[in-house]
């Protein structure tokens, strides 16, 4: 197992080539391009703000204000967690020509949809800024220090999942079905349209065994709440956690590994 | 010399699994409980059991064998895409398996950004891919095409890009699956060009294919697999040879089974001819209005019965498929119930397409009847069956001189002719070529 994750290390520049290509590939022929990275949050928020003020007014507590900014805190981050794993979840079997017939470690398939979704996530994160600045939002740069470390754990843990999803979908093709309703439901259990405050008393213990819910939390503080990033205890279990979960979901890839020429 | 390739007893068995289970999903797993139980297979297949080569260096080696032996499954494994489940495969040096061309292009960018993906997926570094890049598009002849979108490519352009990548990666062990079969003939002659070249280079080529004139003329060693086994390796000829014997053979023996289904339909048409002993023509009736019309029959009145026709080969065995210019003799069991004074016997030889190549009958050639009662046999010897390569059907009747038919079967009887030599038309007369000493050709 870690002699194939060592190995893993000769393919930066396959693995490189084919989040560029997932890039270019995704928009290309659309009119818009990969401005829809930014346009896809922005419309978003438009159906959420509708919702809170038309369909279900409601007051917003004052730590949660600007909300459009609160809210792209969460949701940008939360795209790039939830189109990994649906992508992932799908990576091996659409790529079942190449791992039949192309000999190359079909791990890189999972990683780079997660890496491409990055991408997207950092090419939304202009959108973020451009509203940090139309709110004159000030920023605490040794904070921002903290932002790399929230990816990083966010981008361990995303693979770990993606990992594990990818090979078990090969064998159990309904993993995809089931996941979009899963994701919906993980959507709402993670503060990213309310606040953590916002949750009912005796419900935040849900709330906080959801992984998501602290790197929610954790970009909400380093990026929207004024003051010291208090969060980082959660955010260094996190990181244990999530090597805990990669490791796993290496594992189970690992030892399925044989299987996928035969059944996808 | 060291070898390239090296496997040894390399055993892979394919799981089946049933088809309602094939869809069980992973709730209704673990409703049942069953997940563990659900990927348990219900059937293995063996597709390779105990293969043992090994392919030196500098060598080209061919494997043959009829589909579903086992070979590109051989080749996944020695390409490291699939792992046997026994023995070990060795493989000394960068390796490239043209498996599938261009399997890894994205039909919606462009030829040129595929060439580099494809390029690093067949493990060259992107340095390398900018030197050759020129190379292969040159190669695959689609210099005005290289900005478009792969999609928009047609399936020979789309080969041909897959193919120039392949081959410039320059690997030290290049393995092969059928994949010749790219472009026209000005391409395909290309190709075996590079491959000339890579043996010059002493590059390593496995080949797998169907083309056995390729493995007769570009292979040093050649291996043939059958049913997962190997049944023959070594020099090239002598592994072809045995090997179109044992296709032969199963043609023989397919060619037997549908004889057998012939042979007891005519003892079904004897017993109901038997019962019907007033000797009335009882077939008369399915007399085909044109003689000539090759359709498949039987028919007459049977008080001169054609009870088994069979093939000998030279040794007087009974064979169904011959070499061109062998020697043939049909046999023509008879059975006699109203003893008769006015009787021809007849034989005709068609092709395929139901040409006649040669008929003749006992009258034709001037033998006149007398007495024919009881039991009896023909036999009818062809001394050289001068035949191009096909197959060919028989027509052996019994009727009387004025074409009454007692039995006659039309085009029941089937034989094949094989033949190294592939010469056209039906017929091969004995012949030579000669030639003034300046007009000189290569001594093979």
């Amino acid at each position: 197992m870690f002699t194939n994750l060592a190995a893993l290390r000769r393919y930066r520049g396959l693995i490189q080539t084919l989040v560029a290509r997932d890039l270019k590939a995704r928009y290309r022929g659309s009119v818009l391009g990969f401005f829809w990275s930014f346009i896809n949050p922005l419309m978003l928020l438009v159906v959420y703000t509708f919702v809170f003020t038309v369909v279900m007014p409601t007051q917003h507590p004052v730590d949660i204000r600007p909300y459009a900014l609160f809210f792209f805190c969460g949701i940008l981050p939360w795209t790039w967690f939830s189109s990994s794993l649906s992508e992932s979840a799908n990576v091996l079997i659409s790529g079942g020509n190449l791992i039949k017939k192309v000999l190359f470690p079909a791990e890189v398939l999972p990683i780079v949809s997660v890496l491409a979704n990055m991408m997207h996530f950092f090419l939304g994160l202009p959108i973020l800024v451009a509203f940090l600045i139309y709110y004159q939002r000030p920023l605490d740069p040794t904070e921002l220090l903290w932002f790399p470390v929230i990816v990083l754990v966010q981008f361990i843990f995303t693979t770990g999942l993606a990992l594990l999803l990818a090979a078990l979908t090969v064998h159990f093709r309904d993993i995809k079905d089931i996941l979009g309703n899963l994701l919906t439901l993980w959507f709402f259990s993670t503060p990213i349209i309310y606040s953590m405050q916002m949750a009912p008393e005796h419900y935040r213990w849900v709330l906080n065994i959801n992984p998501m819910t602290h790197l929610a939390i954790s970009y909400q503080e380093v990026l929207f709440h004024i003051g010291p990033h208090g969060h980082w205890k959660w955010l260094m279990a996190l990181l244990g956690g999530s090597v805990l979960v990669f490791l796993a979901g290496y594992f189970v890839f690992d030892r399925l590994r044989d299987s996928f020429a035969e059944e996808v | 010399m060291t070898n390239a390739i090296d496997v040894v007893n390399v055993s892979k068995v394919y799981r089946r699994y049933a088809r309602k289970k094939q869809f069980a999903t992973l709730k209704s797993a673990l409703l049942k409980g069953s997940l563990i139980r659900d990927l348990q297979p219900d059937e293995t297949f063996p597709a390779l059991r105990g293969v043992t080569f090994s392919v030196p260096k500098g060598c080209t080696y061919g494997i043959i064998g009829r589909n579903g032996s086992g070979k590109s499954t051989l080749l996944k494994c020695v390409a490291g895409i699939t792992k046997p489940n026994e023995g070990t495969v060795k493989v000394n040096g960068r390796i490239s398996a043209l498996i599938e061309l261009g399997a890894g292009f994205h039909p919606e960018i462009s030829g040129r950004e595929n060439v580099f993906i494809n390029g690093i997926m067949l493990g060259l570094t992107k340095r390398e891919i900018h030197r050759r890049f020129d190379e292969i598009v040159e190669f695959a002849e689609l210099k005005d095409f290289i900005d478009a979108p792969v999609k928009t490519y047609s399936s020979g352009m789309y080969m041909r890009l897959g193919f120039a990548v392949a081959i410039h990666v320059d690997p030290e062990v290049l393995l092969i699956d059928e994949v010749l079969a790219v472009g026209d003939q000005s391409f395909t002659a290309k190709c075996l060009d590079k491959f000339a070249e890579f043996r010059r280079r002493n590059r390593t080529i496995m080949l797998v294919t169907h083309s056995l004139d390729l493995v007769e003329k570009f292979c040093d060693l050649a291996l043939w697999l059958e049913k997962g086994k190997t049944l023959a390796e070594g020099e090239p000829k002598r592994v072809v040879a045995s090997y179109l014997l044992d296709v032969g053979n199963a043609e023989e023996a397919e060619i037997a089974k549908t004889e057998v289904t012939k042979a007891a339909q005519v003892a079904r048409d004897n017993a109901a001819g038997i019962s019907n002993t007033a000797g009335q023509p009882s077939d008369v009736v399915n007399t085909p209005a044109n003689m000539f019309q090759a359709t498949e029959g039987r028919w007459g009145s049977r008080e001169v019965e054609i009870t088994e026709v069979t093939l000998h080969g030279p040794d007087g065995q009974v064979s169904h498929v011959f070499q061109s210019g062998d020697g043939m003799e049909v046999r023509v069991k008879t059975r006699v119930h109203v003893a008769t004074n006015d009787f021809v016997f007849g034989v005709g030889l068609f092709n395929a397409d139901g040409i006649c190549c040669y008929g003749t009958n006992t009258n034709i050639e001037e033998l006149q009847p007398d007495e024919i009662s009881g039991e009896g046999m023909i036999g009818f010897q062809i001394a050289n069956l001068d035949l191009v390569e096909g197959t060919y059907k028989i027509d052996v009747a019994a009727h009387k001189l004025d074409g009454y038919p007692y039995d006659y079967h039309r085009l029941l009887h089937t034989f094949r002719v094989k033949s190294r030599t592939k010469d056209v038309g039906i017929y091969r007369p004995r012949h030579r070529w000669n030639f003034t000493s300046n007009i000189r050709f290569k001594t093979p």
